[in-house]
Protein backbone atom coordinates (compact mmCIF):
# COMPACT_ATOMS: atom_id res chain seq x y z
CA UNK A 1 0.00 0.00 0.00
CA UNK A 2 1.26 3.32 -1.00
CA UNK A 3 0.74 6.00 1.00
CA UNK A 4 1.86 9.23 -1.21
CA UNK A 5 2.39 11.41 1.88
CA UNK A 6 3.55 8.63 4.60
CA UNK A 7 6.08 7.24 2.45
CA UNK A 8 9.69 9.40 1.97
CA UNK A 9 12.05 10.56 4.81
CA UNK A 10 10.74 8.02 7.42
CA UNK A 11 14.01 7.58 9.56
CA UNK A 12 14.12 11.49 9.85
CA UNK A 13 10.29 11.37 11.46
CA UNK A 14 11.60 8.71 13.49
CA UNK A 15 14.44 10.60 14.82
CA UNK A 16 12.63 13.78 15.50
CA UNK A 17 9.90 11.99 17.07
CA UNK A 18 12.72 10.59 19.66
CA UNK A 19 13.85 13.75 20.15
CA UNK A 20 10.34 15.55 20.87
CA UNK A 21 9.38 12.58 23.49
CA UNK A 22 13.10 13.08 24.77
CA UNK A 23 12.37 17.03 25.42
CA UNK A 24 9.29 16.07 26.95
CA UNK A 25 10.11 13.80 29.19
CA UNK A 26 13.79 13.99 30.07
CA UNK A 27 14.66 17.32 31.71
CA UNK A 28 11.64 16.24 34.38
CA UNK A 29 13.51 13.16 35.01
CA UNK A 30 16.42 14.79 35.60
CA UNK A 31 15.75 15.55 38.97
CA UNK A 32 15.00 11.93 39.70
CA UNK A 33 19.20 10.76 40.30
CA UNK A 34 19.66 14.21 42.24
CA UNK A 35 17.10 13.48 45.16
CA UNK A 36 19.77 10.30 46.25
CA UNK A 37 23.01 12.27 46.23
CA UNK A 38 24.88 11.92 48.89
CA UNK A 39 26.56 15.79 48.33
CA UNK A 40 25.06 18.88 50.26
CA UNK A 41 24.25 20.53 46.83
CA UNK A 42 22.66 19.36 43.75
CA UNK A 43 24.88 17.84 40.82
CA UNK A 44 24.48 16.13 37.83
CA UNK A 45 25.55 13.28 37.81
CA UNK A 46 24.88 13.04 41.38
CA UNK A 47 27.62 11.84 43.88
CA UNK A 48 26.76 8.24 45.80
CA UNK A 49 23.49 7.08 46.67
CA UNK A 50 21.63 8.31 49.88
CA UNK A 51 17.99 8.42 51.23
CA UNK A 52 18.84 11.35 53.44
CA UNK A 53 16.75 13.95 51.42
CA UNK A 54 13.53 11.97 51.87
CA UNK A 55 14.36 11.51 55.83
CA UNK A 56 14.74 15.27 55.82
CA UNK A 57 11.37 15.38 53.75
CA UNK A 58 9.85 13.57 56.27
CA UNK A 59 11.27 14.38 59.40
CA UNK A 60 11.43 18.26 58.62
CA UNK A 61 8.31 19.80 60.03
CA UNK A 62 7.95 22.15 57.37
CA UNK A 63 7.91 20.20 54.61
CA UNK A 64 6.05 17.14 56.11
CA UNK A 65 3.18 19.87 57.32
CA UNK A 66 3.43 20.57 53.77
CA UNK A 67 3.13 17.14 52.80
CA UNK A 68 0.35 16.57 54.93
CA UNK A 69 -1.28 19.85 54.13
CA UNK A 70 -1.63 19.10 50.48
CA UNK A 71 -2.82 15.69 50.98
CA UNK A 72 -5.80 16.89 52.84
CA UNK A 73 -6.86 19.95 50.67
CA UNK A 74 -6.13 17.64 47.24
CA UNK A 75 -8.85 14.54 49.25
CA UNK A 76 -11.08 16.82 50.12
CA UNK A 77 -11.15 18.94 45.99
CA UNK A 78 -11.25 15.76 44.90
CA UNK A 79 -14.60 14.72 47.13
CA UNK A 80 -16.37 18.27 46.14
CA UNK A 81 -15.09 18.75 43.24
CA UNK A 82 -16.50 15.01 41.83
CA UNK A 83 -19.50 15.34 44.09
CA UNK A 84 -21.00 18.72 42.31
CA UNK A 85 -19.47 18.13 39.12
CA UNK A 86 -20.94 14.84 38.44
CA UNK A 87 -24.49 16.24 39.39
CA UNK A 88 -23.80 19.30 36.95
CA UNK A 89 -22.61 16.79 34.18
CA UNK A 90 -25.80 15.04 34.78
CA UNK A 91 -27.57 18.05 34.48
CA UNK A 92 -26.27 19.70 31.48
CA UNK A 93 -26.24 16.29 29.46
CA UNK A 94 -29.63 15.21 30.45
CA UNK A 95 -31.56 18.21 31.06
CA UNK A 96 -32.88 21.10 28.54
CA UNK A 97 -33.81 23.88 29.82
CA UNK A 98 -32.71 27.97 29.19
CA UNK A 99 -29.20 28.93 30.13
CA UNK A 100 -27.68 25.50 29.48
CA UNK A 101 -25.10 27.08 27.00
CA UNK A 102 -24.44 29.68 29.68
CA UNK A 103 -23.82 27.19 32.37
CA UNK A 104 -22.04 25.44 30.08
CA UNK A 105 -19.61 28.36 29.49
CA UNK A 106 -19.50 29.07 33.10
CA UNK A 107 -18.28 25.36 33.87
CA UNK A 108 -15.63 25.94 31.56
CA UNK A 109 -14.25 29.58 32.41
CA UNK A 110 -11.92 28.29 35.60
CA UNK A 111 -9.71 26.48 32.52
CA UNK A 112 -9.25 30.09 30.33
CA UNK A 113 -8.89 32.68 33.01
CA UNK A 114 -4.99 33.07 33.85
CA UNK A 115 -4.73 31.26 37.21
CA UNK A 116 -2.81 34.67 38.41
CA UNK A 117 -6.01 36.88 38.10
CA UNK A 118 -7.95 33.82 39.69
CA UNK A 119 -5.64 33.92 42.34
CA UNK A 120 -6.02 37.35 43.64
CA UNK A 121 -9.59 38.04 43.08
CA UNK A 122 -9.84 34.66 45.43
CA UNK A 123 -7.66 36.05 47.63
CA UNK A 124 -9.27 39.91 48.01
CA UNK A 125 -12.72 38.45 48.58
CA UNK A 126 -11.35 35.02 50.75
CA UNK A 127 -9.71 37.56 53.09
CA UNK A 128 -12.41 39.50 53.77
CA UNK A 129 -14.55 36.21 54.42
CA UNK A 130 -11.99 34.96 56.90
CA UNK A 131 -11.21 31.53 55.23
CA UNK A 132 -7.76 32.61 53.53
CA UNK A 133 -4.72 31.04 55.14
CA UNK A 134 -7.16 27.69 55.57
CA UNK A 135 -7.93 24.66 54.39
CA UNK A 136 -11.51 25.52 53.80
CA UNK A 137 -10.02 28.67 51.71
CA UNK A 138 -7.63 26.63 49.29
CA UNK A 139 -10.67 23.62 49.31
CA UNK A 140 -12.68 25.89 47.84
CA UNK A 141 -10.51 27.10 45.30
CA UNK A 142 -9.20 24.17 44.08
CA UNK A 143 -12.33 22.84 43.39
CA UNK A 144 -13.27 25.67 41.54
CA UNK A 145 -10.47 24.61 39.74
CA UNK A 146 -10.83 21.24 39.06
CA UNK A 147 -14.87 21.60 38.68
CA UNK A 148 -14.39 21.76 34.61
CA UNK A 149 -12.55 18.23 34.99
CA UNK A 150 -14.64 16.49 36.41
CA UNK A 151 -17.61 17.98 34.02
CA UNK A 152 -16.19 17.66 30.50
CA UNK A 153 -15.24 13.61 32.10
CA UNK A 154 -18.23 12.20 33.47
CA UNK A 155 -20.65 14.25 30.44
CA UNK A 156 -18.14 12.54 28.01
CA UNK A 157 -19.32 9.42 30.11
CA UNK A 158 -23.19 10.07 30.12
CA UNK A 159 -23.09 11.17 26.00
CA UNK A 160 -21.33 7.86 25.26
CA UNK A 161 -23.51 5.40 27.41
CA UNK A 162 -26.40 3.69 25.74
CA UNK A 163 -29.49 4.99 27.37
CA UNK A 164 -31.81 1.73 26.56
CA UNK A 165 -30.28 0.52 29.67
CA UNK A 166 -32.01 2.67 31.54
CA UNK A 167 -35.10 2.78 29.58
CA UNK A 168 -35.19 -1.11 30.26
CA UNK A 169 -34.41 -0.63 34.07
CA UNK A 170 -37.26 1.65 34.26
CA UNK A 171 -39.20 -0.93 32.30
CA UNK A 172 -38.70 -3.50 34.58
CA UNK A 173 -39.64 -1.43 37.70
CA UNK A 174 -37.10 0.56 38.80
CA UNK A 175 -37.50 4.09 40.43
CA UNK A 176 -35.02 6.79 39.02
CA UNK A 177 -32.95 6.55 41.81
CA UNK A 178 -32.53 2.62 41.72
CA UNK A 179 -31.69 3.14 38.10
CA UNK A 180 -29.28 5.71 39.10
CA UNK A 181 -27.57 3.60 41.43
CA UNK A 182 -27.66 0.41 39.81
CA UNK A 183 -27.31 1.25 36.18
CA UNK A 184 -25.99 4.39 35.16
CA UNK A 185 -23.82 5.74 37.84
CA UNK A 186 -21.49 1.65 37.15
CA UNK A 187 -21.66 2.58 33.59
CA UNK A 188 -20.11 6.03 34.27
CA UNK A 189 -17.91 5.02 37.06
CA UNK A 190 -15.00 5.28 34.89
CA UNK A 191 -15.23 9.05 33.85
CA UNK A 192 -16.36 9.54 37.32
CA UNK A 193 -13.33 7.91 38.73
CA UNK A 194 -11.29 10.01 35.59
CA UNK A 195 -12.79 13.14 37.15
CA UNK A 196 -11.54 12.25 40.75
CA UNK A 197 -8.12 11.82 39.79
CA UNK A 198 -7.66 14.57 37.58
CA UNK A 199 -9.13 17.09 40.82
CA UNK A 200 -6.48 15.19 42.34
CA UNK A 201 -4.19 15.83 40.59
CA UNK A 202 -4.88 19.38 39.78
CA UNK A 203 -4.92 20.61 43.68
CA UNK A 204 -1.74 18.12 44.59
CA UNK A 205 0.36 20.48 41.91
CA UNK A 206 -1.59 23.75 42.16
CA UNK A 207 1.10 26.46 43.46
CA UNK A 208 0.00 29.90 42.10
CA UNK A 209 -3.20 30.33 43.92
CA UNK A 210 -1.78 28.39 47.07
CA UNK A 211 0.43 31.57 47.14
CA UNK A 212 -1.86 33.45 47.68
CA UNK A 213 -4.17 31.52 49.98
CA UNK A 214 -1.67 29.84 52.35
CA UNK A 215 0.26 31.36 55.46
CA UNK A 216 3.69 30.25 56.98
CA UNK A 217 1.41 28.50 59.29
CA UNK A 218 -0.43 26.27 56.59
CA UNK A 219 1.33 25.67 53.27
CA UNK A 220 0.83 23.14 51.07
CA UNK A 221 4.32 21.49 49.70
CA UNK A 222 3.77 22.98 46.10
CA UNK A 223 4.15 26.23 48.17
CA UNK A 224 6.85 25.07 50.05
CA UNK A 225 9.19 24.40 47.71
CA UNK A 226 8.24 27.71 45.45
CA UNK A 227 9.96 29.29 48.60
CA UNK A 228 12.43 27.00 48.79
CA UNK A 229 13.95 27.45 44.88
CA UNK A 230 14.02 31.01 44.52
CA UNK A 231 16.33 30.84 48.04
CA UNK A 232 19.40 28.46 48.49
CA UNK A 233 18.23 25.40 47.04
CA UNK A 234 19.79 21.73 48.99
CA UNK A 235 18.68 18.22 47.58
CA UNK A 236 15.49 18.32 49.58
CA UNK A 237 13.77 20.35 46.82
CA UNK A 238 14.66 17.30 44.43
CA UNK A 239 13.41 14.60 46.33
CA UNK A 240 10.28 16.67 47.08
CA UNK A 241 9.73 17.41 43.34
CA UNK A 242 10.63 13.60 42.69
CA UNK A 243 7.82 12.43 45.35
CA UNK A 244 4.89 15.03 44.20
CA UNK A 245 6.23 13.08 40.56
CA UNK A 246 5.41 9.92 42.16
CA UNK A 247 2.19 10.67 43.36
CA UNK A 248 1.18 11.99 39.83
CA UNK A 249 2.41 8.82 37.94
CA UNK A 250 1.18 6.20 40.03
CA UNK A 251 -2.76 8.08 40.23
CA UNK A 252 -2.20 8.49 35.74
CA UNK A 253 -1.10 4.40 35.48
CA UNK A 254 -4.39 3.91 37.71
CA UNK A 255 -6.55 5.63 35.80
CA UNK A 256 -5.50 3.87 32.68
CA UNK A 257 -6.10 0.79 34.95
CA UNK A 258 -9.69 1.71 35.37
CA UNK A 259 -10.19 2.47 31.37
CA UNK A 260 -8.52 -0.86 30.29
CA UNK A 261 -11.18 -2.55 32.31
CA UNK A 262 -14.27 0.16 31.90
CA UNK A 263 -15.35 -1.85 28.40
CA UNK A 264 -15.96 -5.13 30.87
CA UNK A 265 -18.35 -3.60 32.34
CA UNK B 1 -28.69 29.90 22.06
CA UNK B 2 -30.55 26.69 21.46
CA UNK B 3 -34.42 27.42 21.39
CA UNK B 4 -36.59 26.00 23.77
CA UNK B 5 -38.17 22.28 21.71
CA UNK B 6 -41.25 21.26 22.29
CA UNK B 7 -40.29 18.28 24.01
CA UNK B 8 -41.28 20.12 27.16
CA UNK B 9 -44.65 19.20 26.70
CA UNK B 10 -43.02 15.31 27.14
CA UNK B 11 -43.64 16.23 31.01
CA UNK B 12 -41.92 18.00 33.61
CA UNK B 13 -39.67 15.39 34.85
CA UNK B 14 -37.37 16.66 32.01
CA UNK B 15 -36.38 20.05 32.87
CA UNK B 16 -36.11 18.51 36.79
CA UNK B 17 -32.24 17.80 35.54
CA UNK B 18 -32.01 21.42 35.81
CA UNK B 19 -31.55 21.21 39.92
CA UNK B 20 -28.81 18.69 39.37
CA UNK B 21 -26.97 21.86 37.90
CA UNK B 22 -27.52 24.12 40.57
CA UNK B 23 -24.89 23.17 43.75
CA UNK B 24 -21.94 23.58 41.00
CA UNK B 25 -23.19 26.51 39.50
CA UNK B 26 -24.21 28.42 42.79
CA UNK B 27 -20.51 27.14 43.80
CA UNK B 28 -18.74 28.79 40.87
CA UNK B 29 -20.70 31.86 41.11
CA UNK B 30 -20.12 32.15 45.01
CA UNK B 31 -16.61 31.22 44.87
CA UNK B 32 -15.31 31.64 40.93
CA UNK B 33 -16.93 34.85 39.54
CA UNK B 34 -17.43 36.79 42.78
CA UNK B 35 -13.91 36.87 43.47
CA UNK B 36 -13.01 38.45 39.78
CA UNK B 37 -16.49 40.47 39.60
CA UNK B 38 -15.24 42.51 43.25
CA UNK B 39 -11.30 42.35 41.36
CA UNK B 40 -12.81 44.18 38.45
CA UNK B 41 -14.71 46.49 40.66
CA UNK B 42 -11.62 46.99 42.74
CA UNK B 43 -9.68 48.19 39.83
CA UNK B 44 -11.94 51.31 39.67
CA UNK B 45 -12.51 51.94 43.24
CA UNK B 46 -9.06 51.50 44.95
CA UNK B 47 -7.67 54.17 45.78
CA UNK B 48 -11.58 55.80 46.68
CA UNK B 49 -13.05 57.55 43.44
CA UNK B 50 -10.32 56.42 41.47
CA UNK B 51 -12.36 55.71 38.36
CA UNK B 52 -9.81 55.08 35.27
CA UNK B 53 -6.96 56.31 37.35
CA UNK B 54 -5.47 52.84 37.37
CA UNK B 55 -5.85 52.06 33.84
CA UNK B 56 -4.18 55.48 33.08
CA UNK B 57 -1.33 55.77 35.26
CA UNK B 58 -0.68 52.02 33.80
CA UNK B 59 -0.23 53.11 30.44
CA UNK B 60 1.50 55.98 31.78
CA UNK B 61 4.40 53.76 32.70
CA UNK B 62 7.28 52.45 30.93
CA UNK B 63 8.24 49.33 32.46
CA UNK B 64 4.69 48.70 32.32
CA UNK B 65 4.45 48.92 28.06
CA UNK B 66 7.46 46.69 28.31
CA UNK B 67 5.99 43.82 30.24
CA UNK B 68 3.24 44.40 28.51
CA UNK B 69 5.38 43.82 25.19
CA UNK B 70 7.43 41.05 26.86
CA UNK B 71 4.25 39.35 27.36
CA UNK B 72 2.94 39.36 24.11
CA UNK B 73 6.31 39.04 22.16
CA UNK B 74 6.93 35.40 24.81
CA UNK B 75 3.54 34.58 24.10
CA UNK B 76 3.94 34.44 20.26
CA UNK B 77 7.53 33.18 20.19
CA UNK B 78 6.39 29.79 22.38
CA UNK B 79 3.58 29.47 19.66
CA UNK B 80 5.99 29.32 17.39
CA UNK B 81 8.05 27.02 19.02
CA UNK B 82 5.47 24.84 20.08
CA UNK B 83 4.06 24.94 16.70
CA UNK B 84 7.33 23.70 14.84
CA UNK B 85 7.98 21.12 17.15
CA UNK B 86 4.29 20.07 17.84
CA UNK B 87 3.16 19.70 13.79
CA UNK B 88 5.46 17.32 13.04
CA UNK B 89 4.66 15.32 16.39
CA UNK B 90 1.09 15.17 15.48
CA UNK B 91 2.03 14.29 12.04
CA UNK B 92 4.19 11.32 13.40
CA UNK B 93 1.06 10.10 15.98
CA UNK B 94 -0.95 9.60 12.95
CA UNK B 95 1.17 8.08 10.98
CA UNK B 96 2.48 5.21 12.76
CA UNK B 97 0.86 1.72 13.99
CA UNK B 98 -1.60 2.21 16.70
CA UNK B 99 1.03 1.00 19.86
CA UNK B 100 3.61 3.45 19.06
CA UNK B 101 0.80 5.71 18.83
CA UNK B 102 -0.41 5.38 22.64
CA UNK B 103 3.13 5.76 23.37
CA UNK B 104 3.35 8.83 21.63
CA UNK B 105 0.30 10.08 23.68
CA UNK B 106 1.68 9.22 26.51
CA UNK B 107 4.68 11.01 26.19
CA UNK B 108 2.47 13.91 25.95
CA UNK B 109 0.48 13.06 28.40
CA UNK B 110 2.33 12.42 30.96
CA UNK B 111 4.18 16.22 31.39
CA UNK B 112 0.53 17.27 30.56
CA UNK B 113 -0.02 15.89 34.15
CA UNK B 114 2.68 16.47 35.94
CA UNK B 115 3.75 19.69 38.03
CA UNK B 116 4.40 22.47 36.20
CA UNK B 117 6.58 24.10 39.03
CA UNK B 118 8.81 20.81 39.10
CA UNK B 119 9.38 20.88 35.52
CA UNK B 120 10.13 25.04 35.72
CA UNK B 121 12.82 24.03 38.47
CA UNK B 122 14.22 20.87 36.47
CA UNK B 123 14.86 23.46 34.09
CA UNK B 124 16.10 25.57 36.46
CA UNK B 125 18.56 23.04 37.53
CA UNK B 126 19.81 22.05 34.20
CA UNK B 127 19.82 26.07 32.96
CA UNK B 128 21.60 27.24 35.79
CA UNK B 129 25.33 28.75 35.43
CA UNK B 130 26.13 25.72 37.71
CA UNK B 131 23.78 23.37 35.95
CA UNK B 132 23.63 20.22 33.93
CA UNK B 133 24.88 21.81 30.54
CA UNK B 134 27.19 24.08 31.87
CA UNK B 135 28.96 21.28 33.62
CA UNK B 136 29.11 19.09 31.14
CA UNK B 137 29.88 21.36 28.16
CA UNK B 138 33.05 22.49 30.79
CA UNK B 139 33.86 19.04 31.74
CA UNK B 140 34.35 18.28 28.10
CA UNK B 141 36.31 21.30 27.75
CA UNK B 142 34.09 22.94 25.37
CA UNK B 143 33.80 26.22 27.05
CA UNK B 144 35.90 27.83 29.33
CA UNK B 145 33.08 29.67 31.43
CA UNK B 146 29.84 28.83 31.73
CA UNK B 147 26.97 29.67 28.76
CA UNK B 148 24.34 32.53 30.39
CA UNK B 149 21.14 30.22 29.83
CA UNK B 150 19.41 31.26 32.34
CA UNK B 151 17.69 34.94 33.03
CA UNK B 152 17.26 34.84 29.49
CA UNK B 153 14.55 35.65 27.36
CA UNK B 154 15.63 32.05 25.46
CA UNK B 155 15.35 30.13 28.85
CA UNK B 156 11.93 31.19 29.25
CA UNK B 157 10.88 30.15 25.93
CA UNK B 158 12.54 26.84 26.34
CA UNK B 159 10.64 26.28 29.71
CA UNK B 160 7.33 27.75 28.48
CA UNK B 161 7.65 25.28 25.47
CA UNK B 162 7.98 22.12 27.20
CA UNK B 163 5.31 23.03 29.08
CA UNK B 164 2.49 24.01 26.50
CA UNK B 165 3.71 21.80 23.77
CA UNK B 166 0.51 18.85 25.16
CA UNK B 167 -1.73 22.04 24.50
CA UNK B 168 -0.75 22.43 20.49
CA UNK B 169 -0.21 18.56 20.30
CA UNK B 170 -3.57 17.62 21.22
CA UNK B 171 -5.88 20.06 19.46
CA UNK B 172 -3.81 19.19 16.02
CA UNK B 173 -3.78 15.33 16.82
CA UNK B 174 -7.44 15.12 17.52
CA UNK B 175 -8.06 16.98 13.85
CA UNK B 176 -4.91 14.95 12.22
CA UNK B 177 -6.19 11.74 12.73
CA UNK B 178 -9.62 12.32 11.29
CA UNK B 179 -8.21 13.46 7.67
CA UNK B 180 -8.45 10.44 5.29
CA UNK B 181 -5.59 8.91 4.19
CA UNK B 182 -7.65 8.50 0.92
CA UNK B 183 -7.62 11.80 -0.45
CA UNK B 184 -3.30 11.37 -0.06
CA UNK B 185 -4.18 8.43 -2.44
CA UNK B 186 -6.71 10.51 -4.67
CA UNK B 187 -3.81 13.35 -4.97
CA UNK B 188 -1.39 10.50 -5.84
CA UNK B 189 -3.31 8.62 -8.34
CA UNK B 190 -3.69 12.30 -9.58
CA UNK B 191 0.08 12.79 -10.10
CA UNK B 192 1.08 14.73 -7.24
CA UNK B 193 4.72 13.89 -5.30
CA UNK B 194 4.53 12.99 -1.93
CA UNK B 195 5.22 16.08 -0.85
CA UNK B 196 2.94 17.60 -3.20
CA UNK B 197 0.25 15.88 -1.66
CA UNK B 198 1.31 16.80 2.04
CA UNK B 199 1.18 20.01 0.99
CA UNK B 200 -1.45 21.05 -0.79
CA UNK B 201 -3.48 18.46 0.62
CA UNK B 202 -2.83 17.25 4.42
CA UNK B 203 -1.65 20.61 5.57
CA UNK B 204 -4.94 22.22 4.42
CA UNK B 205 -7.02 19.92 6.51
CA UNK B 206 -4.68 20.05 9.25
CA UNK B 207 -5.39 24.05 9.51
CA UNK B 208 -8.27 23.76 11.91
CA UNK B 209 -6.39 21.81 14.32
CA UNK B 210 -3.32 24.11 13.87
CA UNK B 211 -5.59 27.69 14.66
CA UNK B 212 -6.65 25.43 17.64
CA UNK B 213 -3.32 24.59 19.09
CA UNK B 214 -1.68 28.29 18.76
CA UNK B 215 -5.34 30.19 20.21
CA UNK B 216 -4.63 27.62 23.47
CA UNK B 217 -0.96 28.21 23.52
CA UNK B 218 -1.12 31.69 23.14
CA UNK B 219 -3.48 32.61 25.66
CA UNK B 220 -2.30 30.29 28.13
CA UNK B 221 1.11 31.73 27.71
CA UNK B 222 -0.34 35.20 28.21
CA UNK B 223 -0.90 34.32 31.93
CA UNK B 224 1.92 32.59 32.37
CA UNK B 225 3.86 33.55 36.17
CA UNK B 226 6.03 30.92 37.53
CA UNK B 227 8.39 29.85 34.91
CA UNK B 228 8.82 33.57 33.66
CA UNK B 229 9.46 33.96 37.15
CA UNK B 230 12.26 31.48 37.70
CA UNK B 231 13.43 30.82 34.44
CA UNK B 232 13.49 35.02 33.10
CA UNK B 233 15.56 37.86 33.90
CA UNK B 234 14.50 40.99 35.04
CA UNK B 235 14.35 42.32 31.28
CA UNK B 236 11.76 39.08 30.79
CA UNK B 237 9.16 40.15 33.25
CA UNK B 238 5.48 39.53 32.12
CA UNK B 239 2.49 40.76 33.07
CA UNK B 240 1.53 38.60 35.77
CA UNK B 241 4.39 39.21 37.38
CA UNK B 242 4.07 42.47 37.38
CA UNK B 243 0.70 41.90 38.98
CA UNK B 244 2.24 39.81 41.72
CA UNK B 245 5.15 42.27 42.68
CA UNK B 246 2.06 44.93 42.74
CA UNK B 247 0.35 43.35 45.77
CA UNK B 248 3.17 41.68 47.31
CA UNK B 249 5.51 43.92 47.72
CA UNK B 250 3.58 47.75 46.49
CA UNK B 251 0.08 46.27 48.52
CA UNK B 252 -1.36 48.23 45.63
CA UNK B 253 -4.76 46.54 45.18
CA UNK B 254 -5.87 49.11 42.72
CA UNK B 255 -3.53 48.65 39.93
CA UNK B 256 -3.21 45.57 40.29
CA UNK B 257 -6.66 44.69 39.68
CA UNK B 258 -6.46 47.16 36.72
CA UNK B 259 -3.56 44.71 35.61
CA UNK B 260 -5.38 42.02 35.78
CA UNK B 261 -8.65 43.22 34.24
CA UNK B 262 -6.60 44.22 31.38
CA UNK B 263 -5.03 40.62 30.97
CA UNK B 264 -8.75 39.25 31.37
CA UNK B 265 -9.76 41.65 28.40
CA UNK B 266 -7.32 40.69 26.15
CA UNK B 267 -7.58 37.18 26.73
CA UNK B 268 -10.90 37.25 25.91
CA UNK B 269 -10.77 39.32 23.11
CA UNK B 270 -8.38 36.73 21.21
CA UNK B 271 -10.99 34.08 22.57
CA UNK B 272 -14.02 35.89 21.01
CA UNK B 273 -12.17 36.48 17.69
CA UNK B 274 -10.95 33.02 17.45
CA UNK B 275 -14.41 31.66 18.55
CA UNK B 276 -15.67 32.78 14.98
CA UNK B 277 -13.11 30.78 13.43
CA UNK B 278 -13.11 27.29 15.85
CA UNK B 279 -15.63 25.81 18.09
CA UNK B 280 -13.76 26.79 21.50
CA UNK B 281 -15.66 23.84 23.56
CA UNK B 282 -13.52 21.21 21.26
CA UNK B 283 -10.50 23.54 21.79
CA UNK B 284 -10.92 23.17 26.03
CA UNK B 285 -12.30 19.59 25.65
CA UNK B 286 -9.51 18.37 23.81
CA UNK B 287 -7.37 19.42 26.65
CA UNK B 288 -8.75 18.03 29.55
CA UNK B 289 -10.16 14.91 28.02
CA UNK B 290 -8.33 11.76 27.73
Amino acid sequence: MTESWRQPRRLLMAALGALTVFYLLAPTLVIIPMSFTEASIMSFPPEGFSLQWYERMFTDRQWSSGMVNSLEVAVLTAILATVLGTLAALGLTRGRFPGRNIVNAIALTPLIVPVVIIAIGMFSLFVQWRISGSLLGLVLAHTALALPFVIVNVGTSLRTMDRNLELAAANLGADPRRTFMRITLPIILPGVLAGAIFSFITSWDEVVVAIFLTTARFRTLPVEMWEQVRQVVDPTVAAVSTTLLLVTTVLLLLLLVVRRQAPAR
Amino acid sequence: MKVERPGRLRGPARDRWAVLVLPALVFLVVFFLAPLVTMSIRSITDPPNAGLSNYTEFFGQDANLRALRNTFWIAFLSTLTCLLIGYPYAYLMTIVPGRVAGLLLIGVLLPFWSSLLVRTFAWQVILRDTGVINTFLLDLGLISEPLTLIRTTGGVIIGMSHILLPFMVLPMYAVMRRIDPEFGRAAANLGATPSAAFLRVFVPLSLPGVLAGCLLVFVLALGFYITPALLGGLRDQMISQLIVDEIQQALDWGSASAMAVLLMAVTFAFLFVASRFVHLRDVFGSAVEE
